[in-house]
């Protein structure tokens, strides 16, 4: 029996042992009307069936050179990190609650804390929550906790990606959080600060910091969390984990530094897989850490002095706090966690920077190659990290479509989500495009551009 | 046997208060609260300068194992909170009938009297409420 | 063993996983530049292996112990689902990608709604949740905007037995809803009388698990649906104890209107040491148009999400992309190994190895919770006679068991079990190991009283013995800081920002 140990001799003493005459009968609890029920389901298969057909339905998937990015991320992923976070002791555990049994996850997980703390320049980072948009959400809803008048209205910009705002949407209304979203320059594809005057004495208890934001635009944190600082606004700092390697820490934006700061962690050694399994982390600053949501693990010592790690501040969560907790979640996404701990590590500062400084250098040689196709040109001024938008020429779904028929993954249309860029395009190239691919996806644009449309 | 000092008045979701000569009401909670809530880690306190009902949860005590709301037995403006359980949780476990929490300058006189005296309190505690 | 920080030198790194020294600067002004690099650390790649090889070795796992941990369903995990579901095909797709790259991937998406579809009676399925909470979320969402669709707004309350889950009471919160505790009778089951009295015209639903966290079947679950029902309230079901009932029993004909799964329990996705997990959502037909965003479509020979064009009234989205689609994609191997038949087998025989260790367990001394009933595919045992006669607590057995090399089962929850330890063995046991487990249970009772210390304080032959976590909640640690920051040198200057 697939996955069943049981011998016949087995199953028969194990029944006997209980008095009963056949499998069924341990059912008798169960009300007969409602064990009538049909299920039309197909057979079992062997495990070469299975392999056979999945392999298959694989082959029904077609890579795609990807210059898409818009929150997932396509990086070199070391061999190193899968081939151990697949082992069997991480992979078959359960959330470590007895930690003397679970010392090798809960290490992981404390030395994952660090690491993230450290790149976000905040004291705290929690365990890791499902992904960056349900980590916004998470992060939210935590400023209005620790909101000094507990105000629920906050500011989400445009230039946060419209997944995002659709999950913090989603997760906020039963709390009757207000959103209000604020606009972006047009020029700049960014926040004006100045815009945000118009917020002030408006009870706001949180503003959202994408850095980079959605456009790949660089926004003037500096400026804007100088902002929320004087009107007593929590910053809510979402960022790309490659972009730190690069780009000011949240912990430093203006003078005393963000407040939160979240995002996903798929760029540290998460395979893209469609969109998931990805990861969320959420750092904050000491003070707030009662506030946090998810697991946390802290060091410390066992009865004879050795150290070790423990879950703790468990009080925060739903198994203790219940319809009190800071959140409802439990199981989170921590073989990830343990996947981007290993990859960080191989990665170190340096190999971090220079991916980050590749990535960004990709972009720009794509850009500079993109829009020396006719009619092709950039939409915003200033300086992007590694995605821009583009304005094409004909309708960017369709140029995707056909793009597409030619094996490349050529971007994100706007026009969706932003009426106003009904044009544009939203590309993105990170370390592992090569000049080749580069040249490839220009020439293609080239000619689909120069095919007839209808 | 946990200690009920006969000098207090407590409610039924054990916290103690003590009425100071001013009127002023300090409120903690009962040695019996500590010993089931195990070693205090954490402890949240109001605001001073809120106002709260009697039965309102305004303070929070969190051991490793468990989170207990604490009510004002009254209703009033909260004057003072005790910082140096922010600092040092245990003396909540050391000594939990000096760690107050919070004081309150109550409003409403008649609900001091409708709090339980020590033995009513012993009842409630020895019932494993 | 030492941090992994600990082995950081100056210089130091794992060659090949870095790109080459680029030549030129970021085109980024300096004021959005880091001033130094960040404090991570710096080692070679044998070294990064070895320390989080060696790490792995202080876990128990299912792939190396006896996971007995009620609640959670700790069965084996195929390995033939972990290998099909990291194909390359499956592994490189970008999200944006999907209509025009994903065809196999959505289509075994859609597959896999249709099975679960029929798994439990509903008449559609959203994979998207990313855990049982998340699903748990989700439904409560539903049963709001249902109730808000119809125009009742009155209805602001969530019913939840006392035994539940610390997620339902959380989820329900989040949701916007006010808790009401329903309690437990003697026997298990939800009380009756205490339900009919809470529902009424603020009732939005019922958050129900069954067989519920006590480890028995709710006999009474038709009445209670129908005194749910009967009030206008909606019937939720909480699927972290489907394993008990797989292909014998559908949520749908027990009245249930809105379910979620834990694909992670049930359908044998690995749990990851915390994640990631799944929990797909089911509903009936009234519920439909609420159902999280994205879903799979099949149109002609092609396969679609639907998005917020083709589902207006969806509550809307739960994550950035279209959930935990690896986890999808292990548990529609999984599936596809079992078949019909194979679903039934996993609830009788996780059934038959429930009652033959809680049965083995009551020879060998120990008190069941509810010895009148019959168990499902968990039990729960009360340790209250240990703790009063010897100071022993569940936690102490548990902590003992762990030198047995078993893992524990859930110590304390629920709840109201006064020292309970909650046992679910999984199909996947053979008798020896359950006779070993057995075993072990006995030798910790007998040396309950003949060495009662050696029980209270274990374990004694771990890595670590039991740790102090009032300290470490007190003396919070939770990121490595060096000793003497300034005493470590800074990494690479940074071109660009001098």
């Amino acid at each position: 029996m697939p996955f069943i140990p049981h011998t016949e001799d087995e199953t028969r003493a194990m029944l006997a042992a209980l008095g009963v005459a056949t499998l069924d009968d341990l059912f008798d609890e169960i009300p007969a009307d409602l064990r009538g029920g049909e299920f039309p389901l197909p057979p079992g298969s062997t495990e070469m069936e299975v392999a056979r057909e999945m392999r298959r339905l694989a082959g029904n998937n077609r890579p795609l050179v990807c210059f898409a990015g818009g929150g997932a991320y396509e990086h070199h992923i070391p061999a190193a990190v899968w081939q151990i976070a697949v082992r069997g002791e991480y992979m078959s555990a359960y959330t470590p609650y007895q930690a003397e049994a679970s010392q090798g996850t809960l290490q992981v997980l404390y030395e994952y804390q660090s690491m993230l703390a450290s790149l976000c320049a905040l004291e705290v980072s929690n365990a890791s929550l499902y992904d960056g948009a349900s980590a916004l959400a998470e992060a939210l809803l935590m400023a209005v906790r620790v909101h000094r008048a507990r105000a629920k209205r906050v500011l989400l910009p445009r230039t946060v990606a419209p997944g995002y705002r659709r999950v913090v949407r989603t997760l906020l209304a039963p709390q009757e959080v207000e959103i209000l979203e604020i606009p972006y320059d047009e020029t700049q594809g960014r926040i004006d600060p100045d815009r945000l005057a118009a917020y002030e004495g408006q009870d706001v208890a949180a503003l959202v910091l994408p850095q980079p934001n959605y456009f790949g635009q660089l926004e003037e944190v500096d400026a804007l969390t100088g902002w929320a600082e004087r009107q007593g606004v929590v910053t809510v700092a979402l960022v790309n984990p490659i972009a730190l390697g690069l780009l000011k820490p949240p912990g430093e934006w203006g003078t005393r530094g963000a407040d939160l700061a979240c995002g996903d962690g798929q760029p540290f050694g998460i395979p893209l897989s469609g969109g998931g399994p990805y990861f969320g982390f959420l750092c904050c600053r000491r003070e707030h850490v009662h506030q946090l949501p998810g697991r946390l693990v802290a060091r410390t010592v066992d009865s004879a002095g050795r150290e070790g790690f423990v879950l703790t501040l468990q009080a925060r969560e739903q198994h203790i706090r219940r319809g009190k907790a800071t959140s409802n979640i439990c199981t989170n996404q921590g073989l990830m966690a343990t996947a981007a701990t290993i990859h960080l590590a191989l990665l170190g500062p340096e190999g971090l920077r220079r991916t980050a400084l590749r990535c960004h250098h990709r972009t720009r040689d794509l850009v500079r190659r993109l829009v020396a196709v006719p009619g092709v040109e950039r939409v915003f001024e200033g300086a992007c990290f590694h995605e821009a938008v583009l304005r094409l020429p004909r309708p960017p779904r369709e140029v995707l479509a056909r793009l597409a028929s030619r094996s490349i993954l050529g971007g994100i249309a706007l026009g969706l989500d932003y009426p106003e860029l009904a044009e544009g395009l939203l590309v993105c190239a990170t370390e592992l495009r090569t000049e080749a691919e580069l040249e490839a996806y220009a020439q293609a644009l080239n000619e689909i551009l120069a095919e007839p449309w209808a | 046997m946990s200690e009920v000092p006969d000098n207090l008045r407590y409610a039924k979701t054990h916290e103690w208060a003590r009425r100071d000569t001013d009127g002023t009401v300090r409120v903690g909670i009962s040695d019996h609260a500590q010993e089931a809530l195990g070693d205090v880690v954490y402890v949240e306190l109001p605001e001073v300068g809120r106002r709260v009902q009697a039965g309102e949860a305004c303070a929070v005590v969190e051991s490793v194992k468990a989170a207990s709301d604490i009510y004002s037995p009254v209703s009033g403006e909260i004057v003072d909170r005790n910082a140096d359980l922010i600092e040092k949780p245990e003396l909540i476990n050391q000594k939990p009938y000096a760690a107050w929490l919070f004081a309150v300058k109550p409003e409403v006189p008649a609900e001091w009297e409708q709090l339980l005296d020590a033995d009513a309190y012993r009842r409630v505690s020895e019932s494993g409420d | 063993m030492g941090l992994i920080f600990d082995l950081s030198q100056p210089g130091r790194r794992a060659g090949v996983q870095v790109p080459a020294q680029p030549a030129e600067p970021p085109e980024i002004p300096e004021r959005f530049l880091r001033s130094a690099a960040p404090r991570l650390l710096e080692v070679s790649e044998l070294d990064a292996v070895r320390h989080y090889t060696r790490l792995s070795q202080r876990n128990y796992a299912v792939d190396t112990q006896f996971y007995p941990l009620g609640s959670c369903t700790m069965k084996y995990n195929p390995k033939v689902c972990h290998a099909l579901a990291t194909l390359p095909a499956f592994l490189e797709l970008h999200p944006e990608g999907m209509e025009w790259g994903g065809q196999g991937t959505l289509a075994c998406l859609f597959e896999l709604q249709e099975w679960l579809q029929t798994i439990t009676g509903m008449t559609a399925v959203s994979l998207v949740p990313a855990a049982g909470a998340q699903g748990e979320f989700a439904g409560v969402a539903m049963i709001r905007a249902y109730h808000r669709a119809r125009g009742d707004t009155a209805r602001s309350e969530m019913l939840v037995p006392d035994a539940a889950h610390g997620t339902n009471p959380a989820s329900a919160a989040m949701g916007g809803f006010r808790v009401q505790q329903i309690p437990t009778d003697r026997d298990g089951n939800l009380d009756l009388e205490a339900l009919g009295a809470a529902v009424g015209p603020q009732t939005a639903g019922l958050m129900l698990t069954n067989p519920s966290t006590l480890g028995v079947f709710e006999k009474h679950i038709e009445t209670i649906a129908a005194i749910v029902h009967a009030a206008g309230g909606l019937m939720y079901y909480d699927g972290a104890n489907l394993n008990a009932i797989l292909g014998l029993v559908r949520p749908a004909d027990m009245g249930f209107d809105v379910i979620h799964l834990n694909l992670h329990k049930t359908f044998a996705t690995p749990h990851g040491g915390g994640g990631p997990g799944a929990g797909p959502v089911g509903v009936r037909e009234p519920l439909l148009p609420f159902l999280p965003l994205p879903r799979v479509v099949r149109e002609g020979s092609r396969y679609r999400w639907l998005t917020e064009a083709d589902c207006p009234d969806s509550i809307g989205r739960l994550l950035a992309f279209g959930g935990n689609i690896g986890v999808l994609l292990r548990a529609y191997v999984y599936l596809r190994l079992l078949g019909k038949e194979g679903l039934a087998r996993v609830a009788r025989y996780a059934t038959l190895n429930a009652n033959y260790l809680q049965k083995c367990l009551i020879e060998a001394g120990f008190t069941a919770a509810f010895p009148q009933r019959r168990a499902v595919h968990e039990f729960a045992l009360t340790l209250k006679r240990l703790r009063k006669e010897r100071q022993i607590t569940a936690l102490d057995v548990a902590k003992r068991l762990l030198d047995h090399g078993f893992y524990a089962p859930t110590v304390d929850f629920p709840q109201l079990i006064p020292e309970c330890l909650l046992i679910e063995p999984t199909e996947t046991e053979s008798k020896e190991t359950l006779d070993r487990f057995v075993e072990a249970m006995s030798a910790i009772l007998r040396e309950a009283e003949s060495d009662p210390a050696t029980v209270r304080t274990a374990p004694h032959s771990l890595a670590v013995g039991r740790l102090d976590e009032v300290g470490a909640a007190r003396r919070l640690d939770v990121a490595y800081r060096r000793e003497s920051e300034a005493a470590v040198p800074e990494p690479a200057a940074f071109p660009g920002n001098q």
